[in-house]
């Protein structure tokens, strides 16, 4: 193994229901489901799949969902505005929680 | 590049799997020919553009017509009553001096009439004429038009060719086209404009439809999503990106065997200029002949022989059998 994340890895997602080929499968048609067109576009979902993939820091879906987005004609500068929603909402919960450390404050201090 | 060079190039690819195995897996090699309903013309090289992605590798400087002999022996074919479409295409195919001759002769025999155009090249002097004389013939206009969104468009055709095609919509929308009840169909092709595929058919065709009537007040009749092939100056753009090895991999993992069984190879003839004959437009800028067997000159063309013959593949046809398929018609399976 030269490195832990390698492009050719993704060749071999579809096969990882060889073991424990029930949950496999059904991990399959749900992705299927939930990443198809329905209420929402396909558009749509695949921004949404970027978004999360980039705050997840999963190279494997950054390549994949870039990919999508291109291939589905959605433009630079709409994955840059669906990754900084990702990128606020990162900022966001971080500093909502300081409201924790407030409440904390307020309790501890005289 | 030439085209030895690109087939040694794509022939380097091949540790991922030929497409002839791929093939013979699915039980379809030989693939082969069932019947000849559409007869494609290249009757040029020339362009008015030279876009980043041509596998024609057309240009403005380039100066091959097909000739006249070829020419009145292509109307002589067509006249055959299994060919129902005529696909007129290049180059720029407005740019041969005896374009509108040829519409003119196809339009007398009553068969579906395609010309494939930049849609640009009409806003000009002395093409603009064109835009009402294809109307007049009942010519099914085919424009290639990369995206709607971002600059991807003016990227792979050059600067300010995606307004010069809404331009030419516009006016093509005045004289009926894409209009109801018209009868006069103006379909747009979608090619990917980098080293990625063409998402859904359908999905493409709703969003370009709404851009395309919402930004910028035009109308289209259908959307063909054409998979880039690997050969010509886009086989050169993933050369020398560093993306031909990662895009024969998304190609061969997305192989379809529905699709393959469903190539637009299988039932049409493609010539070239000089009159040579080929299963594709794509094998023709190859320089790959149609089998052996059969006459290799549209001047000894017979329906027959033809009808069955045997197609002649390489691995850049996995472009044409990737996902829903791809052909000048846009998706197949």
């Amino acid at each position: 193994m030269d490195a832990y994340y390698d492009p050719k890895d993704l060749e071999d997602f579809p096969q990882i229901a060889e073991h424990a080929s029930e949950q496999g499968e059904a991990f399959f048609e749900y992705y299927s489901k939930a990443t198809s067109a329905g209420v929402l576009t396909e558009r749509e979902k695949s921004l949404i799949a970027l978004t999360v993939a980039t705050v997840r820091h999963c190279p494997y879906c950054i390549d994949a969902y870039t990919n999508k987005c291109l291939s589905l004609g959605v433009s630079n500068d709409e994955m840059m505005e669906a990754i900084h929603v990702g990128a606020a909402m990162v900022a966001g919960d971080t500093l909502a929680h300081a409201t924790q450390v407030r409440k904390i404050l307020r309790k501890k201090e005289m | 590049m030439d085209p030895l060079c690109q087939l040694e190039l794509l022939r380097s690819t091949e540790a991922g799997g030929r497409f002839a195995d791929r093939l013979r897996e699915a039980g379809l090699l030989p693939l082969t020919a069932e019947g000849v309903g559409i007869l494609q013309l290249n009757i040029t090289r020339k362009c008015n553009l030279a876009c980043r992605h041509c596998h024609v590798q057309a240009g403005p400087d380039e100066a091959l017509h097909m000739n006249d002999a070829v020419l009145e022996r292509c109307l002589d074919v067509a006249k055959h009553e299994a060919i129902h479409t005529v696909d007129i295409t290049g180059g720029a195919p407005e740019l041969h001096p005896r374009f509108t001759e040829l519409v003119e002769a196809l339009n007398g025999l009553r068969k579906r009439l395609l010309v494939r155009s930049n849609l640009v090249v009409l806003l000009g002097t002395p093409y603009e004429r064109l835009i009402p004389f294809f109307a007049a013939n009942g010519v099914e206009l085919v424009g290639s038009l990369p995206g709607v969104r971002g600059n991807g468009t003016d990227r792979q055709r050059g600067k300010g060719v995606f307004e010069g095609i809404i331009e030419a919509m516009r006016r093509l929308n005045l004289v009926g086209y894409a209009r109801e009840g018209t009868g006069l169909l103006l379909d747009l092709v979608h090619n990917p404009a980098g080293a990625y595929l063409p998402g859904n058919q359908a999905a493409l065709e709703a969003d370009f439809r709404l851009v395309l009537r919402q930004e910028h007040g035009v109308e289209f009749s259908h959307l063909f999503c054409i998979t880039n092939c690997p050969i010509g100056r886009y086989l050169e753009f993933l050369d020398r990106s560093g993306n031909l090895s990662a895009y024969m991999r998304d190609l061969r993992s997305a192989y379809n065997p529905g699709a393959a069984a469903g190539v637009m190879c299988r039932t049409m003839v493609s010539v070239g200029p000089d009159g040579g004959v080929y299963d594709c437009d794509f094998n023709q800028m190859l320089g790959l002949e149609v089998d052996s067997r059969v006459p290799n000159t549209i001047f000894d063309f017979t329906y027959d022989e033809f009808s069955g013959r045997e197609i002649v593949v390489c691995n850049h046809c996995f472009a044409c059998t990737a996902g829903a398929g791809s052909s000048c018609q846009g998706t197949t399976a």
